[in-house]
């Protein structure tokens, strides 16, 4: 880096205990901290504030703290009733994506088939497929056998993009685990179903936790497909949001402090995901 | 790791196979069908042939929605890769604070895309936006929603926030797995920070930047939900990406041929670059000898 002074050295990596000197890749790294956080901290702003304290002044800060927004949410069934709805077709989704990757998964990280290469080259073409070009027939599809506007109908949709994923990743994971183990517990006896559900899954538990972490957050970020297939009765919370902002008299405070709500998910599990979200968005390949 | 050859593997891809076909297959065949077909409604379908594609190759609305996503896409890659790779460099390498910065770098990432599109919203906003107020005060009348190079402005901005930091978590993964003796090394022969980029950290980054690149194109050609909350795909049609333009066919004009022989040669764009992914994928498997 250009940017960063000449006795900046990696070896400074190690200095370990000596006093930290202000550099040009600290000053960087803080700035590049505060353009991620700001936007994020002007949502919650917003959405500890009353809608004619938002409209009446320009305010850094909150001046009159309230929680009346997320009041509102909590109590409004149109509203949080869009968050049941979204929680229930993400976790059908997870664990539908998990139980049929997972296998999948292993076939593909142990053995080689007639035209495995193809597959998982087919699995992936559908992880890139823009959810645009299936949001129109995916609507007639379910329409016709009549799941329209029902959770397993957007559970279901989803698994086009969270089923590769999912196999990918998990695949990446099952790489890792040696193949002496899987033919010593042959050996000893277990029968496949058995081995793999007491001895190889706890063996790649943070791989299956990761997956379903990245599954679980595929699904939940997604507007467009959700959108399409929903209409009153397993409406997400993101067409909720979306579906206010076009009408008139619009709530800023309601608005943000549902956005908020839609981040704590994420939120609270970042730190256990960390060191594995280069990983997840890079399909386990990293 | 060396493979058995096992045909009776198939037996445990099956519900994979069965459950993606129903959910790709079978909706790509419908498309396939009305991009081939028309119709007066009533179910009535009428062999219509390659003249869909003829209508869409020649179209000058699809054309400008293509000129605008590559433009985007382009816009975006040249912004965030180097932009990801200087951030990487910065990073700290462990400790503490370097999970801090992880955290803290990931977590626009998993912000709803709709909510992503929010805050740009309201953030642009001159009245009750902190980015729209800053450049108001600076004496420039900022308005997205009328001015397309503001439009632009703002989600490409976005985009920026919404995604570098992958870009940099690759490429600090990829810093991570360089041994500290080619650092000695360098210390050694006197090398100059520029030199230990470009010939030891670069070269060992090459595979994750690649997926990076890649990873980044995709998204970024396939982008809807942002832009779409944030300007309607507005002013005009001015931020109208593929996407954005063929959701407007299908679903708000039901232009079902068009809209059909679209998808078809949007999905070919995406089968050519998943194939440049997968090669790259393999190739850097085999290179790590997994």
């Amino acid at each position: 880096m250009a940017a960063t002074t000449e006795t900046d050295t990696p070896a400074v990596a190690t200095r370990g205990m000596s006093l930290p000197r202000i550099q040009t890749r600290h000053v960087v790294m803080v700035l590049y901290l505060v353009f991620m956080l700001l936007p994020i901290y002007w949502l919650v702003k917003m959405s500890f504030q009353t809608n004619r304290e938002i409209l009446g002044g320009f305010t850094l800060w909150p001046q009159n703290p309230t929680l009346n927004n997320y009041r509102v949410i909590l109590t409004d069934p149109s509203w949080y009733m869009g968050y049941v709805n979204s929680i229930i077709y993400v976790v059908m989704n997870t664990v539908l994506s998990l139980a049929v990757a997972l296998p999948a998964a292993y076939a593909f990280s142990r053995y080689k088939f007639i035209g495995d290469k193809h597959l998982f080259f087919w699995l992936l073409t559908n992880r890139m497929a823009p959810p645009a070009v299936f949001a129109l027939p995916f609507f007639q599809l379910y329409s016709s056998v009549g799941l329209f506007d029902t959770h397993i109908a957007v559970a279901l949709a989803h698994t086009l993009f969270n089923v590769p994923l999912a196999v990918w990743i998990l695949e990446g994971f099952m790489r890792g685990v040696p193949k002496e183990i899987d033919e010593t517990a042959y050996i000893d006896g277990y029968s496949f179903p058995r081995f793999f559900v007491k001895i190889f899954m706890p063996l790649i538990a943070s791989g299956i936790g990761v997956a379903a972490f990245f599954c679980f957050m595929f699904s939940w970020v997604e507007l467009l497909l959700s959108r399409t297939l929903t209409a009153v009765n397993a409406q997400p919370i993101a067409s909720i949001m979306t579906r206010t902002v076009s009408a008139s008299g619009l709530d800023w405070g309601v608005l943000c402090a549902a956005g908020v709500l839609t981040i704590i998910p994420g939120a609270l599990v970042i730190y256990f995901v960390r060191n594995y979200i280069a990983k997840g968005f890079a399909l386990g390949r990293v | 790791m060396d493979k058995v050859q096992n045909n009776r593997a198939w037996f445990l891809v099956l519900p994979v196979l069965v459950l993606v076909a129903f959910s790709a297959v079978i909706p790509l065949m419908t498309v396939v069908n009305y991009s081939l077909q028309d119709t007066f409604g009533n179910n009535v379908f009428f062999w219509e042939g390659l003249g869909w594609f003829e209508d869409v190759l020649t179209s000058s609305r699809v054309h400008a929605a293509f000129g605008r996503q590559l433009a985007f896409s382009a816009i975006i890659l040249a912004i965030q890769i180097p932009l990801g790779i200087a951030i990487a460099l910065c990073m700290p390498k462990r400790g503490v604070w370097a999970s801090v910065c992880l955290v803290l770098m990931a977590l626009p990432l998993l912000i709803p895309w709709n909510v992503v599109g929010t805050i740009w919203q309201i953030l642009g906003r001159t009245d009750i936006g902190l980015l729209g107020y800053a450049l108001e005060g600076l004496g420039i009348t900022w308005n997205y929603a009328r001015n397309p190079v503001h439009a632009w402005i703002t989600v490409v901005v976005m985009d920026v926030w919404h995604w570098t930091s992958l870009v940099a978590l690759l490429a600090y993964a990829g810093l991570q797995s360089i041994p500290q003796a080619y650092y000695q090394a360098a210390k050694i022969d006197q090398a100059s920070r520029w030199k230990v980029f470009r010939y030891i950290e670069l070269p060992k980054m090459q595979g994750v930047l690649l997926i990076a690149i890649l990873l980044r194109f995709m998204d970024s050609f396939m982008i809807y939900t942002e832009p779409f909350v944030v300007t309607g795909g507005g002013p005009g049609s001015s931020t109208s990406f593929l996407s954005i333009d063929l959701v407007k066919t299908a679903l708000g004009q039901f232009d079902l041929g068009p809209a059909a022989a679209f998808s078809i040669m949007y999905f070919l764009v995406i089968l050519l670059v998943s194939w440049v992914f997968y090669t790259v994928m393999t190739n850097l498997d085999k290179a790590e000898g997994r």
